[in-house]
């Protein structure tokens, strides 16, 4: 096998040189993808904000729009979508976090491997499905009959959240190690208060990860909203017993409209929308890191 | 290295010089058994890991339980406190009776049996909580309440670690060496009261010193608990187990290899005069 010697002529005999090109070429190809996904966001990041800077200012977030109904105003400021959408992705976590922790701790601890695959492959399915079919759903559950409400805006959003806040914590459980588990069992700990008192805390920082980034996620959803928590007036709402506005909405519903200086709001509404996303996304990496560090410390 | 048995201290090294432990079996009419082992099998997904095992394990005793790797001798222990039935595809046959219940009926709680069989793992596993809490956090499930530091004081006199913690109960528990890591599940198991203490090679992760402080703790404690320890050190065994059961692995007809009893005796006739030439083998370092 001479032909693997390391002399320049083996090294030609080898196609070594040709080789080392493709392997070059492979790589910088990958590498300009990356850049160019990098690229895309700092793109759209800067554009929205090049447009929303002239109206980003304190009365988009403390005024209310000034005509009789959101969209036909002649424009002040947001705030209702703001405060709506304070409410509606307040009350969808209260909603979706329990029953998320809940579905992740019984896949985890307690059901069965068969279970387990059927549910969590339930659970990506529901991720999959797009969000404008949810809002269909919940349409006709709960606003046929009865009209639009907060409530159903943030069930709907809380169908969106269910699988991501699920996911996560069932990522995070699968992290805590076997031998704490059993270390409480041994004691004569029944396994509820096992779960309860050993594992869940262990698994808090993931949680609060993964609700971070789907609160992130559902924040910026419209759909869902569209048919469930719309048709509101110009005036800041807190009750989510009438319909709420919320920053999507309000930012699709002025896009519409002919008057430049509600699309510059929309632009800047987009601005705080976009900002409040990648804030978020980022504290949930900073927590995910500082929880992973902590459960490799205990291991 | 068979020569040397019966003079334990000769075959360890100076910093190990731990005397032999061992007393007197006291007569088999005063033996009170505490488990009845049964043709007892283990499988993990329908495959052999342990075939057909029978014992008696005696009350107040130090059972040791040896053998090469693959032995089945950490699956036999688990079996004693039901630990297996929290891994997936476990199943045994066989009974265990417990002070003469058969505590692998499919009726028995196995969050009973391990109330009251507590054990001690391979590797240190303190809960992410401090010093005290480790101990207290058990106590308080369980009910024990009452003087609760007390209890956490006693358990941790047991188990020879007081001195080195009592200053600082509330720092948290992984910042212990490895071998106090261990002094303190072994506190936290003995805390809240149990009869039998399992132990899962619980020096085998720890250095010569934090081994020879377990073993003179286990030796303290041998009259008020009963211990069941796997270990694969030897010369352990020979110091500390009164009995001393032997596991090794066997070939079925197919050539699939589970593990089996061997033989069970008094330490001093399994590390002397052998019955089965397999103990002798592997008591003399012959093995493999």
């Amino acid at each position: 096998m001479s032909a693997h010697g390391i002399t320049r002529a083996a090294q030609r005999a080898d196609r070594l040189p040709r080789r080392r090109a493709v392997n070059r070429l492979m790589e910088a190809l990958a590498a300009l993808s990356a850049l160019l996904a990098i690229a895309l966001l700092s793109l759209l990041v800067y554009s929205v904000a090049r447009r929303g800077a002239a109206q980003l200012d304190l009365d988009l977030l403390t005024k209310g729009p000034a005509g009789a109904f959101s969209f036909t105003p002649t424009a002040s400021g947001f705030a209702n979508a703001f405060a709506g959408s304070l409410v509606l992705v307040v009350l969808a976590t209260a909603m979706a976090l329990p029953v998320g922790i809940l579905t992740a701790l019984y896949l985890t601890e307690f059901a069965r491997p068969a279970t387990r695959g059927v549910v969590s492959l339930g659970l990506d399915v529901l991720n999959g499905v797009p969000a404008i079919v949810v809002g269909i759903f919940v349409f006709g559950l709960l606003v046929v009959g009865r009209g639009q409400s907060g409530f159903a805006g943030a069930f709907a959003l809380a169908c969106l959240m269910l699988p991501l806040v699920a996911r996560a914590t069932m990522e995070v459980l699968a992290l805590v190690p076997a031998s704490l588990r059993e270390a409480s069992l041994a004691l004569g700990v029944p396994p509820w208060r096992t779960t309860l008192g050993i594992v869940l805390p262990q698994a808090v920082g993931g949680i609060v990860t993964g609700t971070t980034l789907a609160v992130a996620r559902v924040a910026g959803e419209t759909a869902p909203l569209l048919f469930t928590s719309s048709l509101v007036g110009s005036g800041v709402s807190w009750n989510p017993q009438h319909a709420l506005q919320s920053v999507p909405v309000a930012i699709f519903e002025a896009s519409e409209q002919a008057d430049p200086t509600l699309h510059a709001q929309a632009w800047a509404a987009a601005t705080v929308l976009l900002a409040f996303i990648l804030v978020t996304s980022l504290a949930a990496r900073a927590l995910a890191a500082r929880s992973r560090r902590r459960i490799a410390t205990s291991r | 290295m068979k020569e040397g048995t019966d003079d334990v201290t000769t075959m360890t090294e100076p910093a190990l010089r731990v005397q032999t432990r061992r007393r007197p079996l006291p007569p088999s009419e005063r033996l009170e058994r505490i488990f009845t082992v049964e043709n007892v099998s283990a499988l993990y997904g329908g495959r052999h890991a342990l075939k057909d095992v029978s014992l008696e394990i005696h009350k107040n005793l130090i059972t040791a339980v040896i053998g090469p790797s693959g032995c089945g001798k950490s699956t036999f222990i688990r079996c004693l406190n039901r630990m297996n039935d929290v891994v997936p595809g476990f199943t045994m046959t066989g009974t265990i009776r417990y002070h003469g219940q058969n505590i692998t009926a499919a009726d028995v709680d196995p969050v009973a049996v391990r109330r009251n069989i507590g054990m001690v793992f391979q590797r240190p596993n303190p809960f992410p909580k401090s010093i005290y809490d480790n101990i207290a956090w058990g106590l308080k499930v369980l009910g024990m309440r009452d003087d609760l530091e007390g209890r956490v004081e006693r358990a941790l006199v047991q188990a020879a670690l007081w001195d080195e913690v009592k200053d600082r109960l509330k720092a948290p528990a992984v910042s212990l060496s490895g071998g106090q890591q261990q002094r303190l599940c072994i506190a936290r198991a003995i805390a809240v009261e149990p009869d039998v203490v399992l132990m899962d090679e619980p020096a085998s992760a720890l250095d010569p010193i934090a081994t020879a402080a377990i073993e003179q703790l286990m030796h303290d404690l041998r009259d008020e608990y009963t211990f069941v320890i796997v270990t694969h050190n030897m010369q352990q065994a020979a110091r500390l187990a009164d009995m001393t059961a032997f596991f090794s692995v066997a070939r079925g007809d197919e050539g699939e290899r589970f593990g089996e009893l061997v033989e069970y005796d008094a330490t001093e006739k399994i590390f002397t005069a052998p019955a089965d030439p397999r103990t002798e083998d592997y008591v003399t370092g012959r093995f493999g």
